[in-house]
């Protein structure tokens, strides 16, 4: 096998980036992320506050790190949700065919055309906004895009000969699904699942950056940009390093997605 | 193109550029920025200050008014006597006054709206206002004397209020949403979560003293837009701004110009004293040895604002500085908290989206969490915060600022009111304050009364409410402070 593509290097060179600063911050911060320390706010970068600190004297560094780790849990809880629901209807929808298929879809549509911040802020109204809201309603978000994926993939697949075989030979369509059809549309299930993360980071962000996403004390990179809007002319840094943060990681799952997919499709491989 | 010519292109394509931006403030409209946007607009039904700040004495007007130094002045009641024992007032009214809608104004409509006030389902905000008045009696359609049970030391100062604005019976039923008064403006239009729109009354009886053809009052809650908006001549003035910390970004502009003045808003958090745990005082006080008020004075309003240790502005004459009462100490909170059953505990600190107290709950949180109390915040929408806390009285902790003047009396409106505390001794206390006619002895009773709210630990008080303004230059006639709620827009203009 040839050496993975560059892209999919640097992505993933980037998300590790993410991850490990998400990681370490479960068990060690710089600073305990929520002490404030308000006579000391905006102090310049230093050896003890290595990003200085914000407009409550709270670490920087900290801060990212644990809206590192609420990020990413939240984009993992979305996408793991709205991926595995997504991804089974669209196989059931395949599996199924007829009217049921034309149902699912048309389901989809109704989900597509709903805008995922209305329904995010609807999510807030009626439970209170928090990240666990926030995660439904980017999970909700994602059902209509993996059940298509799925099912474009799958459809593919039930017309292949070994398919066609194994339903000569009474399989039914549920062992068909499992034994073939599955290991089949993996691919493109994982490489939409990698795109996705990066879409419900931004989201994760943006709805955090409108109030409805992370609460205080819990730092959420879209609240620290929200926070460091009105303190632009004093302290930029503040907005840059969270803007940053969202940049990188966003940029990093993207590239990786576009890696695995060249991967996946050999096709674009030989043609390199 | 040669040169010079690509120059005058860009030149004339500059100039039209600058021609299509520049009447975005027509002369005679002022479009000003406000935090609070209200759920209802009769101020006689309705606490919410922005009531007042847009309609008194702009659409409604009282018997009297207040200048920005707080004294009194004639309004609707061009002169009034007082009997010699304080217990009656004869208000002599303006000739040739009407409402917006053309019925006329006269002693009718001065009975109407107090007897209204003063109904037993009455819904009006200051009860205090009307508890002395006894009676309303009109001795002619110029003339009105109220009768009171006690003397009333604030009573002229308080008909003042948008609380006892004037509604005529025609139109006091549909003043919810389509206010009528007698004012200097009239109500155009309401679009609610976006503004509200006044129209000079040329029909006013000084109508040649107004300068504004029209007003715009835009709401918007979030500080970082309000900027914005004036940045991008969206606004010209925003009177009471929410982010201290852009000032200097507006002081070094020479667009705007920038005051700092105070209100009558104290700010403070607010415990449901009728609700467990802060039914009990040593919960209260451990909750006032958590905080420092001065990081959150730094933290929240980046100085901008003095500290309160009672419920009485540092400006007024009376003021008694209280801050030390219940110095900043972390481990007396803590064994105070423990003591009390409920470190550990987790409660609720419910606040209204405004920047001032948004911002102090986020301190006030963590300065309690380092007593080992655990407040859960929750920014609520101004309608729910009126409704739910204010209300309902359905709330752990608050932040609030009581922007009314002489509000001392809320302490003694009963269990009733969203404080949930009821004291005899200073229900007589406040009682004296308002029947002591003599200044000195007054202010020497509600120095006893700052004493007194500061060592019951009532709520935790905080600072006073800075009355931060940025206001385009040339735009004139804004109080730099604001000693009422209301801010009359008649004598609001543009420089020439």
């Amino acid at each position: 096998m040839s050496r993975p593509p560059a892209n999919l290097l640097l992505g993933g060179a980037l998300v590790a980036l993410a991850a490990l600063a998400a990681l370490v911050s479960l068990v060690w911060t710089p600073f305990p992320h929520a002490a404030l320390d308000v006579a000391n706010k905006f102090a310049p970068p230093s050896a003890e506050h290595w990003l200085g600190t914000d407009q409550l004297g709270r670490d920087l560094v900290s801060q990212l790190m644990v809206g590192a780790a609420n990020s990413l849990a939240v984009a993992l809880a979305a996408v793991a949700l709205g991926g595995g629901l997504g991804t089974a209807l669209g196989l059931a929808a395949s599996a199924m065919g007829g009217w049921v298929e034309d149902l699912a879809m048309r389901i989809c549509d109704l989900g597509f055309a709903f805008p995922a911040l209305l329904f995010a802020i609807m999510l807030a109204a009626a439970f209170g906004p928090s990240l666990a809201n926030a995660a439904l309603a980017i999970a909700f978000i994602n059902v209509p895009v993996f059940a298509r994926v799925a099912r474009g993939a799958a459809n593919q697949v039930w017309v292949r000969e070994f398919v066609l075989a194994g339903r000569a030979a009474g399989r039914s369509r549920l062992a068909l699904t499992l034994d073939h059809i599955v290991p089949n549309v993996a691919a493109a299930v994982i490489v939409q699942a990698t795109i996705e993360f990066a879409v419900a980071i931004l989201a994760e962000a943006a709805l955090s950056y409108l109030g409805l996403g992370a609460q205080p004390p819990s730092p959420s990179w879209g609240r620290m940009l929200a926070e460091a809007q009105t303190l632009l002319w004093i302290e930029p840094m503040l907005a840059i390093w969270p803007g940053l943060a969202i940049v990188v990681t966003v940029l990093g799952f993207g590239l990786m997605g576009d890696g695995l997919r060249d991967l996946a499709d050999p096709r674009l491989v030989r043609e390199r | 193109m040669t040169p010079s010519a690509l120059l005058a292109a860009t030149a004339s394509a500059l100039a039209l550029a600058l021609a299509f931006a520049a009447p975005a403030s027509a002369a005679g409209t002022a479009r000003i920025g406000l935090q609070q946007e209200p759920t209802v607009l009769d101020p006689t039904a309705d606490a919410t200050a922005s009531i007042d700040g847009m309609l008194a004495q702009n659409v409604f007007e009282s018997l009297t008014t207040v200048n920005e130094a707080g004294e009194v002045l004639p309004n609707l009641a061009e002169r009034w006597e007082i009997a010699d024992d304080g217990l009656t007032y004869t208000f002599h009214l303006v000739e040739g006054a009407s409402f917006h809608d053309g019925t006329a104004f006269d002693a009718q409509d001065v009975k109407f709206s107090f007897d209204r006030a003063m109904a037993e389902d009455s819904v009006n905000p200051s009860k205090s206002i009307w508890a002395p008045i006894a009676s309303v009696e009109v001795l002619d359609p110029a003339t009105v004397r109220l009768t009171l049970t006690r003397k009333d030391a604030f009573l002229l100062f308080n008909l003042a209020q948008g609380d006892a604005s004037i509604l005529a019976p025609e139109s006091a039923d549909r003043a919810k949403t389509e206010p009528v008064g007698t004012g200097p403006f009239r109500f155009v239009s309401w679009t609610r979560g976006d503004r509200l729109v006044l129209a000079k009354n040329a029909d006013w009886r000084d109508a040649e003293a107004v300068s504004l053809d029209r007003v715009e009052f835009r709401f918007i809650a979030d500080p970082a837009s309000g900027a914005a908006a004036l940045m991008a001549d969206e606004l010209d003035a925003f009177p009471g701004f929410g982010a201290p910390e852009m000032l200097p970004q507006f002081e070094a502009d020479p667009r705007f110009a920038v005051t700092v003045g105070s209100t009558e808003g104290e700010v403070i958090l607010a415990m449901n004293n009728a609700r467990a745990p802060f039914d009990d005082p040593r919960v209260r006080q451990a909750v006032n040895h958590a905080i420092d008020r001065d990081a959150i004075i730094d933290g929240a309003m980046y100085g901008r604002a003095a500290p309160i240790g009672s419920f009485y502005p540092p400006h007024g004459p009376a003021y008694l500085d209280l801050t030390g009462t219940w110095p900043h100490d972390v481990e007396k909170a803590r064994a105070l908290f423990e003591a009390a059953g409920v470190a550990g505990r987790e409660m609720t600190l419910r606040v209204p989206p405004f920047a001032y107290a948004t911002r102090s709950a986020e301190i006030i949180q963590a300065q309690l969490a380092a007593a080992g109390v655990d407040a859960k915040v929750e920014t609520v929408e101004w309608g729910f915060w009126i409704g739910e806390v204010y209300k309902n009285r359905n709330y752990d902790m608050t932040i609030i600022a009581h922007t009314s003047p002489n509000d001392m009396g809320n302490f003694a409106r009963g269990k009733d009111y969203f404080y949930g505390y009821q004291d005899d001794a200073y229900d007589a206390l406040w009682a004296a304050i308002e029947t002591e006619a003599d200044a000195q002895a007054r202010a020497e009773l509600q120095r006893e009364a700052q004493r007194f709210l500061a060592e019951a630990a009532v709520h935790a008080f905080l600072f006073q409410l800075p009355k931060l303004s940025v206001v385009k230059a040339g735009l004139e006639g804004f109080w730099a402070s604001s000693p009422v709620i209301f801010q009359p827009l008649a004598g609001v203009r543009w420089a020439d």
